[in-house]
């Protein structure tokens, strides 16, 4: 699904320049989950970035689902992240003027899907979630947990091939951490690809696979005995 | 912009915000408003002054007499001055090629004037068939006093419009007989005057029957001309200057005036009046247009300025709508769409507002100087659609730039 080739990236700043990347490989195949592991300042948040095609590799390769990803002009480049990636943040994301059920049905506004059809599939959704009752409310009417399955549930709308999720735990207590991972296993269980940005351990176990970064290069990278979410909630 | 999706994703946006959106289409139309108000201004000052000067033929030159001040030649001051057909002969023949219209009245003041039991006071005048043009008299019904009128000393009148309605009502007073002073006139016409009531408060009769009722032997109160127009404005108005001019000394000679005496005899020519009124009203115009581009110009840097805070406001929704999918067209046209829209609304609100206001309000001011405010629709549709233009184009910078910001930096957290 995602092949990743020698990709460097690094940053300027005035006449500093920061080497984020330095050369990353790595495959990920259909229907896996893992997490990408690090500090801060390892690069995981730029891997995911421009595994996300929000931002852009100086050198390397990127296969998304046999597409080469280079040269993406603006308009490409939101076209394939509408069509191929579904996005879980940290802090969710929603647009708060919009009630849940809106904000699900956001991505597939984008992709010319009609209004009647958009809500049909976002109720879906959401009802997938947990949160069919709640399609009604505004963001700030719900808890963290909820935003966040709101946010999984917009990720999910657009039915991407892949799911990024940049620290999805990171804003949420321990509790609703694994109500939101039991979540996630449970996507993936159903065969969709998910990568993890985290930096706590308990969350990377519940991955079947941990990609460490450590200054801008894969230090590990190896299978988990995969911990069910579900035995903690 | 006809995609029925994104209208309701924009109607949605602003329901959603209704305080931002009432905010832009607040200062929009209020700016029409106010523009729409002054023009309407501008318009009724133009229409009032205008028709306080179309009572009477704008190239007149009037002439009347009163007593003397100063002793000349011999004579005591405090002489009355009386005009007689010989000198409305001299002035006539003198000036022949300038003067297109001219006229020598005899007044009598408060005639009581009688029909049947009504009876009222009005300003009975015996004239020259002339006068129907310098008095920009329009003969509703019947017709003028006419020269075989003069020339026979008929008993006709000429009355005003006010005068028929006060007397006849709703009768037809053509070939009826009113009294005044006790002495029968056929009405012959019944004429309007865009001066108003007042100037239709007149009856005319033929100078020499007015003479003859009245004991008025040759004398004249006064006379009035009317001089040929030029197409060019200015110099019609430099001669009728240099012929009132001229008039004033030709009869202060002939009737033995000092010519420092400004009371005995007054030549007032209105032209040079109306010369400076128009130039007036074309200051007040321009005055008005001014503030109306200053509160345009405002309503437009309002409008920027709104947009500016919306895109700022809205960066990380921008960037949520980018990696969701949103190209940068999609994201500059969101915008544009909801600016154009907002301020298209508002303007043709405040439009509407502005010309009601003065729909309503129009008729109860009670002013000879401002007159049926109004406002052409055109020029009123285009300075909406010119704010809109603008606004779009003060909004598209600040939309371009959203356009442009990166997802990442857009979602980074503060």
């Amino acid at each position: 699904m995602i092949q990743i080739k020698d990709l460097h990236k690094s940053y300027h700043m005035g006449s500093n320049s920061l080497h984020v990347l330095k050369g990353i490989n790595f495959n990920v195949k259909e229907g896996e989950l893992v997490s990408i592991m690090g500090s801060s300042g390892s690069g995981k948040s730029t891997l995911l970035n421009i595994l996300g095609m929000l931002d852009e590799a100086d050198r390397g390769s990127y296969v998304l689902d046999g597409v080469p990803i280079k040269n993406l002009n603006e308009k490409i480049a939101a076209k394939y992240r509408n069509e191929f990636l579904g996005f879980i943040f940290q802090s969710f994301n929603l647009i708060n003027y919009k009630t849940a059920v809106d904000n699900v049905a956001l991505p597939m506004f984008y992709k010319g899907i009609n209004r009647k059809e958009r809500v049909e599939k976002a109720r879906h959704y959401l009802e997938k979630v947990g949160l069919a009752d709640w399609s009604h409310h505004l963001p700030s009417e719900l808890s963290g947990g909820q935003k966040q399955r709101v946010a999984i549930a917009r990720a999910l709308a657009s039915e991407p091939k892949v799911l990024l999720a940049d620290e999805p735990t990171g804003a949420l207590d321990t509790k609703t951490s694994y109500e939101v991972m039991d979540l996630i296993q449970g996507i993936n269980d159903e065969g969709k690809t998910i990568l993890v940005v985290t930096h706590e351990e308990d969350i990377a176990h519940m991955t079947k696979r941990i990609v460490n970064l450590k200054d801008g290069v894969i230090i590990d990278d190896s299978p988990v005995e995969q911990v069910r979410a579900k035995q903690h909630v | 912009m006809f995609n029925v999706e994104r209208w309701q994703e924009i109607f949605e946006t602003l329901r959603k915000n209704k305080l931002r959106t009432f905010l832009t289409g607040l200062s929009v139309a209020s700016g029409i408003f106010i523009l729409v108000i002054l023009l309407g201004f501008s318009s009724g000052i133009e229409n009032g002054v205008t028709s306080e000067f179309q009572q009477d033929a704008t190239n007149e030159i009037f002439v009347r007499t009163r007593i003397t001040t100063k002793g000349y030649k011999g004579l005591n001051p405090g002489r009355r001055i009386q005009l007689k057909d010989e000198d409305f002969a001299m002035v006539s023949n003198n000036y022949d090629e300038f003067l297109e219209y001219r006229t020598a009245n005899y007044s009598i003041w408060g005639g009581q004037v009688a029909y049947k039991n009504e009876t009222g006071n009005y300003r009975v005048q015996g004239v020259l068939p002339d006068n129907q043009f310098i008095e920009n008299a329009d003969i509703g019904k019947g017709r003028f006093i006419n020269f075989s009128d003069v020339n026979e000393n008929r008993k006709v009148a000429v009355i005003g419009n006010k005068v028929s309605q006060d007397l006849f009502k709703t009768e037809n007073p053509i070939d009826k007989y009113i009294s005044i002073f006790g002495i029968p006139y056929k009405v012959v016409g019944v004429y309007f005057d865009p001066g108003g009531e007042r100037e239709e408060s007149q009856v005319f009769l033929p100078l020499t029957s007015a003479r003859v009722a009245f004991n008025g032997g040759d004398n004249i109160r006064n006379m009035s001309f009317t001089v040929k127009m030029s197409e060019n404005f200015d110099e019609a108005v430099a001669v009728s200057k240099n012929i009132t001019e001229a008039i004033e000394k030709d009869l202060k000679e002939k009737l033995i005036i000092a010519p420092d005496d400004t009371a005995a005899i007054r030549v007032n020519n209105t032209l040079e009046e109306a010369q400076k009124i128009y130039s007036l009203i074309d200051t007040i115009k321009a005055v008005f247009w001014f503030i109306g581009i200053g509160t345009i110009i405002a309503g437009v840097v309002g409008v920027g300025n709104i947009m500016i805070i919306i895109v700022k406001e809205r960066t990380k929704e921008i960037g949520i709508r980018k990696a969701l999918g949103a190209i940068p067209a999609s994201i500059i046209g969101m915008i544009l769409q909801e600016a154009i829209f907002v301020t298209m609304f508002s303007g043709l609100f405040g439009l509407i507002a502005g010309l009601a206001v003065l729909e309503i309000a129009g008729p109860y001011v009670d002013s000879p100087f401002i007159k049926f405010p109004q406002v052409d629709f055109g020029t009123a549709i285009t300075t909406v659609f010119i704010l809109v233009i603008a606004g779009a184009f003060a909004g598209f910078l600040p939309a371009y730039r959203a356009a442009k910001i990166k997802p990442i930096v857009a979602l980074r957290d503060e």
